[in-house]
């Protein structure tokens, strides 16, 4: 494939699929071992009802309200999610369950309901984001990176998920040992002094803000996958929580690489010919991963498995 | 100043100086989960430099109130002071081991990096783990016996051996005062002699050491002092005087009977 329409059509797809996978991977990693891991399926979910509710307060389709209303829409399901599971006593999953479904059916007949004709939201975006559209036609080639008149039309897109990608490996590299700390022993974490209540909430803010960038590029599809899956199949590659991160990175980013172009190319290959959904593939192909790793990964099988002597 | 004064000024100064002297005085606990009181308005002096067992039936709170003086659970009401002074000025004086059965194993650590955790104080958010520290880490396994296990995932381990590891990070933390929640439960022979042997150990060097514990049998061995709870302060002292058919009697009601009361080996009380 030449330069001339690799980087105008597929480089900034690939770069923003890429930013997206390890932006959600990174907190996935604590949110999985906590087995919290169902909370970035919640956010990706409650957030339609957030943008729906934005676009009809302010009538358009804009960035900064859609990720204000999607924001909103993350911390009232976080805070419905504990007032259920204090009031009811049950625990966290139940209280996830019930309320990002409820809040995302609320979503679908909002949408329905509403008159979103004239503009380019529907179930199907908010699922699936629309990765292919995200192309960077001021670039003629390799060339347009050096060039400062094309870059400055990049869809806006990469430099807010670039930039949410670095906020959450940030606060990881952070408040790393904490985290590491309180994740695998609250207890003594708050034996130590540390804030683990504190902590815990800040994850999960960390968590939303990345669902919802993520959101805001390649739809919630992309996120649920990659909260879980990347981290999960990295779990089974190595028993030290470092490696596990580095190899969480590495699987989401062949997830969202390899997913793209299978997507775009798969289909002709095999004599179709059209291309599949990039953001379905993507999370297909993370899945893949996940069951490749339960099958062949060195450290697999220790859930529930005796421990000798 | 009139002599009721004198006399409740003095009787003041005399209790400020026990709660100065004491490593871990509590004063007023009351912890609750739900509707009942797992610890109801519980006062306790641990006595410097004392291995102390906290004892009472299931339910009677002695997790709890261990929990509760470390600030882990927020109690209800009550003062925890470290030497006369507040709790959080003096955190890095404490070392606390939960119980084993609470934390999730296969969390994806070697023994070394959990040893390195009770250098969190020590270390901070951010500064570097250098050789030192790791050496530091070793020496600490070592103790317990459990040097060669360094590099071992730690879900690998037997339960005994994770009890060696809990107390080696806690041994990391080089504390004055050590509290540990049941860290007998469900060892084998072996471990159970190496963590006495290192508590004992901790003592001689004028530590602090306050573990709940639950087999009666091995008080008079273990400890010097018991402080017996069943939600409230039963009783607490050294051994000798407190450790008695009655208090247990108090604190176990009918659960113990008068039978196996007499087996154990008890104070002089």
């Amino acid at each position: 494939m030449s330069g001339e329409e690799f980087v105008p059509l597929s480089l900034v797809p690939i770069l923003i699929g890429t930013f997206t996978a390890i932006a959600c991977a990174l907190p996935g990693n604590f949110l999985v071992l906590r087995k919290q891991a169902l909370i970035g399926d919640a956010i990706s979910h409650v957030v339609l009802p957030g943008i729906v509710v934005a676009f009809l307060v302010t009538g358009t389709l804009g960035t900064w309200p859609m990720m204000i209303g999607a924001g909103l829409a993350a911390i009232v399901a976080v805070i419905l999610i504990e007032a259920i599971r204090r009031l009811g006593r049950i625990e966290t999953g139940a209280a996830m369950g019930v309320v990002f479904t409820s809040m995302f059916a609320a979503g679908v007949l909002l949408l329905e309901r509403s008159d979103t004709s004239t503009v380019h939201l529907d179930v199907e975006h908010a699922l699936m984001g629309n990765l292919e559209s995200l192309i960077w036609l001021d670039a003629d080639g390799w060339a347009s990176l050096l060039d400062p008149v094309a870059l400055e039309g990049l869809p806006p897109e990469l430099s807010r998920i670039f930039l949410t990608m670095l906020g959450v490996a940030a606060f990881l590299w952070l408040f790393w040992r904490p985290l590491k700390i309180s994740t695998f022993d609250e207890s003594f974490a708050e034996g130590l002094g540390i804030r683990t209540g504190a902590l815990g909430m800040a994850l999960v803010i960390v968590s939303a803000i990345a669902a919802v960038a993520a959101f805001d590029a390649v739809g919630s599809i992309i996120v649920i996958a990659m909260f879980i899956c990347p981290p999960a199949a990295a779990r089974l590659m190595t028993d030290r929580l470092e490696a596990q991160i580095a190899w969480s990175v590495g699987f989401a980013t062949l997830s969202a690489v390899l997913g793209y172009v299978l997507a775009g190319y798969g289909p002709l290959w095999l004599g179709g010919d059209n291309a599949v959904s990039a953001a379905g593939m993507i999370a297909t192909l993370s899945g893949c991963i996940l069951a490749l790793a339960v099958l062949f990964g060195p450290k697999r099988s220790r859930i529930g498995a005796p421990t000798e002597g | 100043m009139t002599h009721l004064e004198l006399a409740a000024d003095h009787g003041h100064r005399v209790a400020k100086e026990r709660l100065d002297a004491s490593p871990l005085a509590i004063r007023g606990l009351t912890v609750s989960y739900g509707e009942k009181p797992a610890v109801f308005s519980v006062d306790a002096t641990i006595e410097d430099g004392s291995m102390t067992a906290i004892i009472g039936p299931n339910g009677a709170g002695k997790s709890t109130l261990l929990k509760a003086a470390l600030g882990v659970i927020k109690p209800l009401s009550g003062t925890v002071t470290v030497h006369g002074k507040p709790l959080e000025s003096a955190r890095g004086r404490i070392a606390y081991v939960p119980q084993r059965a609470s934390i999730d194993w296969d969390f994806p650590a070697r023994v070394i990096d959990v040893v390195l955790m009770g250098l969190y104080r020590e270390l901070g958010m951010i500064a570097r783990v250098t050789g030192a520290h790791r050496r530091k880490a070793l020496d600490c396994l070592e103790r317990v016996g459990m040097g060669d296990f360094a590099h071992r995932q730690i879900g690998q381990l037997s339960g005994g051996q994770q009890q060696r590891v809990f107390l080696a990070r806690a041994l990391a933390q080089d504390a004055d005062l050590y509290l540990l929640d049941e860290p007998f439960a469900g060892v084998d022979a072996a471990t159970e002699k190496a963590i006495i042997d290192v508590l004992k150990a901790l003592k001689a060097q004028g530590r602090t050491v306050v573990a709940v514990h639950h087999d009666l049998a091995t008080i008079t061995d273990y400890f010097d002092h018991v402080f017996l709870i069943n939600v409230r302060k039963v009783a607490e002292g050294p051994v000798a005087t407190t450790f008695t058919a009655e208090t247990l009697q108090k604190a176990y009601g009918g659960r113990l009977a008068t039978a196996q009361i007499e087996d154990l080996e008890l104070g002089a009380g």
